[in-house]
C-alpha cells in the first residue's frame, strides 16, 4: 500500500465540493441532479477507501457502497421524470422560474 | 511508484471531469464529461482493489444514469442551451462556500489520525460479497429491491402523459 489514506479522501473531499458547487449554481434542473450524482460518488469513494483501508477483511463498506448505488439509481429516476413532467407543464427546467406554490 | 502515477492520472481526470460538469456552458457536453467523471471515479475503485464496485460504477452510472440524464437533456431541450445563462446570481458565493467547506474538510482529514491496519484483501472478495449480502444484510437488501421498484413505478406515474 503505497499510496496513503488521505489522498484519497482529499480527492473525495474535492469531488464532493465541486458537486456541491454545481447542486447551488446551476439554474438547469437536470445541471443540478448532475451535482447530485457528483456528490454520491464522493461519498463512494469514502466508502472504499474507509473499508480499503480500515477493514478488508469483512466487506461492509461495499455492502454500503452498493446500497448507495441502489439509492443513486431511484433517486435519479424519480428526479428525472418530475423534471419531464414539470417541462410538460411549464416548458421550462430553470428551477427558479418553477415557482408554482409561491402564486 | 506506478500506482501514484495511476492514482494521480485518475484523479485528475476525475476532478477535471467534475469541473467542467458544473461549469460548462453546454447541459449536454456537461452530461458527457459526467460519463468521464464516472470512468475516473471507476478508475479509483480498481486502484482501492474492488473491481466488483468498479464494474457495477460502468454498469450503472454510465450505462444508465448518465444515459437516462443524456435522454432528458435531449426531451427538454426546446431552449438550446447554448445562449441560456447556465449559472445563477449566486455562484460566486455558492463557490467560497464550497471552497470553505473544502478547506474543512481538508484540515479534518490532516489532523485526524486514521487507525489503518496493514492487511490484504480476501482472495474472493465476490464470493465474500455475495455472501454477505444475502445473509447478514438480507433484509436491507430486500428493502433497497423494494424502494427501487417503487421509485421506478413511482417514476412512471410522474412521467407519463395525462390524459
Amino acid at each position: 500500500m503505497t499510496i496513503p489514506i488521505n489522498w484519497y479522501l482529499l480527492v473525495a473531499a474535492a469531488l464532493f465540493c465541486i458537486g456541491l458547487y454545481g447542486v447551488l449554481s446551476r439554474r438547469n434542473a437536470i445541471g443540478i441532479l448532475m451535482g447530485i450524482e457528483l456528490m454520491l460518488n464522493a461519498v463512494n469513494i469514502n466508502l472504499i477507501t474507509f473499508w480499503r483501508y480500515m477493514d478488508p477483511v469483512r466487506l461492509t463498506g461495499q455492502v454500503f457502497a452498493i446500497f448507495v448505488f441502489t439509492v443513486a439509481a431511484a433517486e435519479v429516476a424519480v428526479g428525472l421524470a418530475l423534471v419531464i413532467a414539470i417541462y410538460r407543464n411549464r416548458a421550462t427546467v430553470i428551477v427558479e422560474k418553477i415557482d408554482l406554490l409561491k402564486e | 511508484m506506478v500506482p501514484i502515477i495511476i492514482f494521480g492520472l485518475s484523479s485528475l481526470v476525475t476532478l477535471g471531469a467534475a469541473l467542467a460538469v458544473v461549469t460548462n456552458k453546454n447541459i449536454l457536453h456537461s452530461a458527457f464529461y459526467l460519463v468521464l467523471a464516472f470512468v475516473g471515479v471507476a478508475s479509483i475503485y480498481v486502484l482501492l482493489e474492488a473491481p466488483f464496485i468498479a464494474v457495477v460504477q460502468v454498469m450503472i452510472y454510465i450505462g444508465a444514469i448518465a444515459i437516462l440524464i443524456v435522454f432528458a437533456i435531449m426531451l427538454t431541450r426546446r431552449i438550446l442551451s447554448e445562449d441560456l445563462i447556465q449559472r445563477n446570481s449566486q455562484w460566486i458565493l455558492s463557490a467560497m462556500g464550497a471552497m470553505g467547506l473544502f478547506l474543512v474538510l481538508g484540515w479534518i482529514v490532516y489532523s485526524v489520525k486514521w487507525p489503518v491496519v496493514q492487511q490484504a484483501v480476501p482472495e474472493d472478495t465476490i464470493t465474500i460479497l455475495g455472501q454477505e449480502l444475502l445473509g447478514t444484510y438480507v433484509v436491507p437488501f430486500e428493502i433497497a429491491s423494494v424502494l427501487l421498484l417503487a421509485a421506478l413505478v413511482g417514476s412512471i406515474i410522474i412521467g407519463r402523459e395525462r390524459e
